[in-house]
């Protein structure tokens, strides 16, 4: 029955992403058309000298020379057998790139949300349970100045605070590279590379989940059912867990959906600042290259995992509140 | 990076209502009048001024301004000149109070001149974005039906999209020059005005004061400009000084990667030179984040302060 429910809202969902599936994969082409030179340009530049035959030849090769409307159709045609063309300067399939630095984001994201929701969460819950007191103010100061904060720079200030004065945490990197780790040592090895780079990246969403915490439970502590749990008296910690801040996490989550988009571009300067090897650091280097094939893949792709976050979270709201399921 | 990207604010505090009942009724009984609840913005006004932290964050913002506008008077000649020894710490030299980076370049003059890019990026692509959201958000929220229809589904694939990653994309197909950066942060930022807009002029468009244009036979310009624009402007004005924190951040992200307009100096570029001197000169990259810190801080100090004022309910919650 559950599971029923749960493929319902699953198919909903996708069928309300289909149009932004579309438009995405339009606004990508158009950006395309928008590049100046094309790809025969770059395999030019690359190889060094061409003719202007060999360049015609070129073109006609890639189809740059068929009317736009047939360019779509072809890129529509790649896109169907999950192809988004091929880097000339890594002389690979883009889609193979992506692959391989995927997995590298995706664990970054994770932590960095799991950092950020825990400490958020626990933050609001604590402001608004004493809000007003020194405890609420010191926190919320504390949560106006992350927000101000530009990650980079608390990554590049943690890294001379904890790799270069102190000494405990890699500079960057994903592992030690050439210490041969295996097992439980690779685990350890890289979750000390991944505790800067994920707290630099959590540290606006922590301030964000601060204040939306404290907002919201808030908002709840005012409703009758409240005042009804305390009359039954019911331990005050109680009320605040299972009565308030549950419900508090409603707009938490629809607010960490929303920003997974944003963190996913803010891993190409966290990622850059680290030598995290991820997606973000393969569009900074693709833009340096001027490798636009893969800037475009890397935008595509990240498009279509904010799609897929966002029908997450739907799932997860029919299952924190199953009235928003009837509608 | 953190970007800040991008931060939806209004987030951080419930959805800021149109300036409650009582506003509606004033604008109700002004039909045709502009429509201007004028005592409750002088209200508001007040209530700002009495927020310790507003007033703080409007200084803060005034001196940044200063600073950015006398900028060519107090450091003249370009700051990318090296004038002073290189390497030299904060304090060491009364002449170069912020020390010098690795070229004999003085910082503080970097950060004064800087001050003029980040606040300019700013506030521009603040104003572009403003302008794109109030257009899709109010023609969306008024006419309804299927222009409504086309224009959130506009909205919703510009908020799939990674903002970040749009910005940094138009930038490399573009340029790296402020007009283009300007338009690319403009162009990945207006979702979060047009669907405040379109969330006001929704409520607004069954009011009795709309009604009544309407049965005036008012253009739909005149409606829309001159009647809703007005009532649905409070939150709007407390998110533009968040739009315009996050621009800034937008921007120091990009000069930070090196994306930055070249022949400008400004405090991302500042950050990305003085991160190679990281372990030995940490000054170079701590002096204009905390340049960037300070400003975003004030920007979020003033919009803060607006959200209380324009939300009479929270006052007092704090």
């Amino acid at each position: 029955m559950k599971l029923r429910q749960a493929s319902r809202t699953l198919i909903r969902t996708a069928w309300q992403a289909v149009p932004t599936v579309i438009g995405v994969i339009l606004l990508n082409f158009i950006l395309m058309q928008l590049i100046p030179g094309d790809a025969a340009d770059v395999v030019a530049a690359e190889s060094g000298s061409a003719t202007a035959e060999s360049m015609a030849q070129l073109r006609t090769h890639f189809g740059l020379d068929l009317p736009v409307l047939q360019q779509l159709g072809a890129y529509l045609n790649n896109l169907a057998h999950f192809s988004l063309g091929v880097s000339p300067r890594y002389n690979m399939p883009v889609v193979a790139l992506i692959g391989a630095r995927l997995g590298n984001t995706l664990l970054l994201m994770v932590t960095a949300l799991t950092f950020a929701l825990a400490i958020g969460i626990a933050a609001g819950t604590v402001m608004s349970t004493r809000v007003g007191r020194w405890q609420d103010r010191t926190l919320s100061v504390l949560a106006l100045l992350l927000y101000s904060t530009p990650g980079f720079w608390l990554g590049l200030m943690a890294i001379v605070l904890f790799s270069v004065h102190l000494g405990w945490l890699p500079t960057g990197g994903s592992e030690t590279i050439g210490a041969g780790y295996a097992g439980w040592a690779h685990v350890v090895d890289v979750a000390l590379h991944l505790v800067l780079p994920a707290l630099a990246m959590a540290g606006f969403y922590i301030a964000i989940f601060s204040r939306l915490t404290r907002a919201a439970m808030l908002e709840v502590a005012r409703q009758d059912f409240v005042r009804t749990a305390e009359a039954k008296g019911l331990h005050p910690w109680t009320v605040n867990l299972r009565h308030i801040l549950r419900n508090a996490l409603i707009p938490v989550t629809t607010v960490a959906g929303m920003h997974f988009g944003t963190l996913l571009g803010g891993a190409v300067v966290v990622e850059t600042v680290f030598s995290w090897p991820g997606l973000g650091r393969l569009a900074f280097d693709s833009v340096a290259g001027r490798d636009y094939t893969v800037l475009l893949g890397v935008l595509l792709m990240s498009s279509m995992l904010v799609i897929v976050a966002n029908m997450l979270v739907d799932l997860l709201h029919a299952w924190l509140d199953p009235r928003i399921q009837v509608r | 990076m953190s970007t800040p990207l991008s931060s939806d604010s209004a987030l951080a505090s419930p959805p800021v209502p149109r300036s409650e009942p009582a506003l509606t009724a004033t604008a109700a009984a002004k039909v045709g009048a502009g429509a201007r609840p004028v005592s409750s913005r002088h209200a508001a006004l007040r209530a700002f001024l009495r927020n310790p932290a507003a007033v703080a964050g409007v200084l803060l913002l005034a001196f940044m301004l200063v600073l950015a506008l006398a900028a060519p008077l107090l450091y003249p000649g370009d700051p990318l000149d090296m004038v002073a020894p290189p390497l030299l710490w904060p304090g060491h030299d009364a002449a170069f109070p912020l020390g010098s980076d690795s070229l004999g370049r003085d910082v503080i003059a970097g950060i004064a001149h800087g001050a003029r890019v980040s606040l300019a990026v700013g506030v521009v692509a603040a104003v572009l974005s403003l302008l794109i959201g109030v257009l899709v958000g109010a023609s969306a929220g008024y006419f309804g039906g299927r222009i409504d229809d086309a224009l959130v589904r506009i909205t919703e694939l510009f908020q799939t999209m990674p903002s970040f990653l749009f910005v940094i994309v138009v930038v490399a197909i573009g340029q790296p020059s402020v007009p283009v950066i300007v338009l690319a942060i403009g162009l990945a930022s207006w979702p979060v005005i047009a669907r405040l807009v379109r969330a006001e002029f929704r409520a607004l468009r069954e009011t009795e004061f709309v009604l009544a244009a309407r049965s005036q036979g008012f253009s739909h310009a005149r409606i829309i400009f001159q009647e809703m624009l007005p009532n649905a402007l409070p939150p709007v004005i407390v998110t533009t000084s968040v739009l315009v924190a996050s621009a800034i951040l937008i921007e120091s992200a990009l000069s930070f990667l090196g994306m930055g307009d070249p022949n400008a100096v400004s405090w991302g570029s500042m950050i990305g030179q003085g991160r190679e001197l990281l372990r030995t000169a940490w000054y170079l990259t701590a002096l204009p984040g905390a340049a960037i810190v300070l400003t975003v801080l004030a920007l979020n100090l003033v919009g803060d302060g607006l959200n209380d004022a324009f939300n009479p309910r929270l006052r007092g919650r704090h």
